[in-house]
């Protein structure tokens, strides 16, 4: 029985869910917005606000760490540099909103997760590019 | 392993099936007026909670 044990695990082998969780870090870094089901964007939570925690530390051991995540120095050099620097307070970087309409063929949920603050280059473009996952 | 004796009837059918239906879904009025669903985002206006999130075409 599943008694007081936490987390989503989608269906999904141990390295497939890691694999999924970094490639949607990936894509919402690179979009500052992306449109997935609900109970991938509440569990996305966990692994990007650490991320951003990471940014606020903005030492050369962080920028490793973000690195394990995300995979990509420029991407880390984004969450360094611009999405980082937004933020002053500890938590709640993320905001995630349900869309009315589920998606057709599974009807499953969706939602939308970004960043609390947009980054100002990137806004217009974090937009428009959604990630379906 | 028990077995029923006798076939239930179809009105027998009917009065336990009486309780099976589709939950109502809750609507809302958004503030464009169009019927919408809480705590989402208005598939109209794409807006929810006083920012917009789906440019609407």
């Amino acid at each position: 029985m599943r008694h007081k044990k936490a987390g989503r695990k989608f269906n999904r082998t141990p390295s497939h869910r890691k694999a999924l969780l970094k490639n949607l870090a990936i894509a919402l870094v690179k979009n500052g917005r992306i449109t997935t089901t609900l109970a991938k964007a509440k569990t996305l939570r966990g692994v990007v606000e650490p991320l951003i925690t990471l940014a606020l530390r903005n030492d050369v051991h962080a920028r490793r760490q973000a690195y394990a995540t995300l995979g990509d120095r420029t991407l880390v050099a984004r969450l360094f540099d611009e999405i980082g620097p937004l933020f002053t307070s500890t938590g709640g970087y993320t905001r995630v909103v349900k869309l009315a309409q589920p998606r057709k063929g599974d009807a499953a949920p969706l939602a939308i997760i970004e960043f609390v603050k947009q980054p100002a280059a990137k806004s217009e473009a974090g937009a428009e590019a959604k990630e379906e996952a | 392993m028990a077995v029923q004796q006798n076939k239930k009837s179809k009105s027998k059918k009917g009065m336990r099936r009486a309780h099976h239906n589709v939950a109502i879904p809750a609507v809302i009025i958004c503030s464009c007026g169009n019927p919408t669903v809480p705590h989402c985002v208005c598939p109209s206006c794409g807006n929810y909670k006083g920012r917009n999130y789906v440019e609407q075409a």
